[in-house]
């Protein structure tokens, strides 16, 4: 059906659905129902037609004043109609008079009247509390309606159900097996189960088929929430940063460090979060991140082993971060190696750059950088400190803090 | 003379990138973007190197390896790669890869780091020669069938230990007083160790740590 799918795609239908006209009941100030002339006005005759035509079904048999009762019941009225003088309880005295005739005079002449009877009274009484409700309570009953095994322990509404569900189950048994006719019965079970067996044959693989139409459909969706996660992500983050680069195209090392940023972000989703846990390898890469941002080098972090920080490796941390620092600033080079080891019996941290170097004799005793940040930090936990350059050659320092 | 190379990536733009930015320092014989193309491209231009990327579709660079690795064995394979995960480096390194680089290596390092794995060293990027002395780390908790390999020497882990720090070979052979040769020779004794080792240690390490 191409037309309609064209159709569909571009809403035509749902404009047609809403203009169709509705069946509606017609109530007039003197014709409380109003259902002959809702319906000579939906097709398009004589209301005095469809009179006839109910009067006439009614004398064959009682037809036509059941459904005019099912009309009345479930047609429901017009919007603009003018509110009824008749009084409500009056209304529902006739509907009550009228539904109960009729149903006297169906189970008057149809066999089996004994059960027919009752249950089109309960289903027509239903029908009736069903029209009647306000619409938060037929809510609540759908909803509730839905569950009853599992319906909270709470809701007196699935508890009842579920009772007088048992009750009637337990009443059936008991009735079939009091008037015992095991012949009939085997008889009778035997036809269900043929006949069990043939729907499950016939209607098997249709059933088959909609429980994995089922299935795919609840895997699509959980794929495509995924998706539309990862769409989001890709788009707040990693489109923003493509926007970046390409605004900042000229300039390679701020290029460099949003492509550097990004991928570290990417990589925290794909492996998972790497935030502070309080042990020293994240500690130490979340400071290389860090000093790499801020900074725009890159940091060859290596960590071999990893324990949990105390204070005086949070400080030996804390310095390594400061002679990253160092090293972005004024060794003039774009690549930095960071390499820490836990050994048994202390931990190292090395943090070692190829630029320009220094020489530590020539720096003044008030920078604080080396001396305060770095040195003293540690010592004053009981670690060391060494510090090797040469001008030229680049600059290692090595943090060691017995454990 | 410049080592003839063969570049393997799914990536043409990769590609193209690698072979322009190593210019004539390296003859590029053949490029392939999947494992099979790759493999029937080392089988007709027999290169000296072949740099090959660890994430491929249809098996990856470990494919590559175990097909052509038996076969020919002189050819040398460089690993390069975008993933930091321990498991994929080791498989190749065990698979038979003379080494390992990040993509993000610059043009000097990879044209030197070809070099060197063409005249049949091996090459350690810091972050390799971590995992290897990560996974080294402990002593081996079951009974061995070779010990020899199960084990690093002191003098391999001071070894590693630098190049983890981002010394040079030439550094290494300063500062430990050694000459480079035997600086070689420790690398690819590691090498070897990491390829040989029965310590069952080593898959289940690079398993748990999914990432360095």
């Amino acid at each position: 059906m191409p037309g309609r799918c064209a159709y569909g795609d571009h809403g035509v239908v749902s404009t047609a659905t809403r203009t169709t006209a509705r069946l509606l009941r017609r109530p007039g100030s003197w014709r409380p129902a109003g259902v002959a002339a809702g319906i000579a006005e939906h097709i398009g005759v004589r209301v005095r037609l469809v009179r006839l035509g109910f009067i006439a079904l009614a004398a064959a048999g009682g037809l036509g004043v059941a459904l005019y009762g099912a009309y009345w019941i479930v047609l429901p009225a017009a919007p603009d109609a003018p509110p009824s003088r008749v009084p409500p309880w009056l209304e529902y005295l006739l509907a009550g008079v009228a539904a109960i005739a009729a149903i006297g005079g169906v189970a008057y002449a149809m066999p089996l009247s004994g059960v027919f009877a009752p249950t089109l009274l309960a289903c027509l009484g239903g029908a009736l509390i069903w029209r009647q409700a306000s619409e938060p309570e037929r809510d609540r009953w759908r909803r509730l309606s839905r569950t009853s095994l599992s319906a909270d322990h709470d809701e007196r509404m699935g508890r009842i159900r579920l009772a007088a569900g048992a009750a009637l189950v337990l009443a059936g048994g008991g009735i079939v097996l009091a008037r015992a006719n095991f012949s009939a019965i085997r008889d009778g079970l035997l036809a269900v189960t043929v006949t069990v067996v043939g729907m499950a044959l016939l209607t098997g693989p249709w059933w088959m088929r909609m429980m994995t139409q089922l299935g795919t459909e609840r895997s699509e969706r959980i794929r495509s929430q995924e998706r539309a996660d990862i769409a989001a992500h890709l788009h707040d983050s990693v489109l923003q940063t493509l926007a970046l680069i390409q605004r900042n195209a000229g300039s390679p090392r701020e290029v460099s460090r949003l492509a550097r940023g990004q991928e570290r972000e990417l990589r925290t989703l794909l492996y998972g979060s790497r935030t502070a846990s309080g042990q020293l390898a994240d500690e130490l890469r979340i400071a290389a991140a860090e000093v790499e941002d801020a900074y725009a080098i890159s940091v060859e972090a290596v960590v071999v082993g990893d324990t949990a920080l105390d204070d005086a490796l949070a400080a030996a941390a804390a310095a390594a971060r400061e002679a990253l620092v160092n090293s972005a600033k004024h060794a003039g080079v774009t690549e930095v190696s960071l390499y820490a080891e836990v050994e048994p019996d202390a931990v190292s941290i090395f943090v070692k750059d190829r630029g320009v170097g220094f020489d530590l004799d020539a720096v003044a005793d008030d920078r604080q950088g080396v001396r305060g940040s770095i040195i003293a930090r540690v010592e004053r936990h009981g670690g060391e400190v060494k510090v090797r350059s040469q001008p030229g050659t680049g600059t290692e320092v090595e943090i060691r803090i017995a454990r | 003379m410049s080592p003839r190379v063969v570049l393997v990536d799914d990536h043409a733009m990769f590609r193209s990138g690698v072979r322009a930015e190593l210019g004539d320092r390296v003859d590029v014989v053949g490029e392939a973007g999947t494992p099979a193309e790759a493999i029937a491209a080392i089988r007709s231009s027999r290169p000296e190197v072949v740099l090959l990327d660890v994430h491929m579709p249809d098996g990856g660079g470990l494919a590559v390896l175990e097909a052509i690795g038996p076969e020919l064995p002189d050819i040398r394979f460089l690993a390069l790669s975008v993933s930091d995960a321990a498991e994929d480096v080791i498989a190749l390194i065990r698979a038979g890869a003379r080494g390992y680089v990040t993509k993000t290596i610059s043009a000097d390092d990879l044209a030197d780091a070809i070099s060197r794995v063409a005249d049949g060293d091996v090459v350690f990027s810091p972050r390799l020669a971590g995992f290897v002395l990560d996974a080294f780390r402990d002593s081996p908790v079951a009974p061995s069938v070779d010990p020899n390999f199960d084990q690093l020497t002191p003098r391999e882990r001071e070894v590693l230990r630098l190049l983890a720090r981002g010394y040079a070979y030439k550094e290494i052979a300063a500062e430990l007083f050694i000459s480079i040769k035997t600086v070689e020779t420790h690398a690819s004794n590691v090498l070897r160790k990491l390829q040989l080792s029965s310590r069952h240690q080593l898959t289940r390490w690079a398993a748990d740590r999914r990432m360095l």
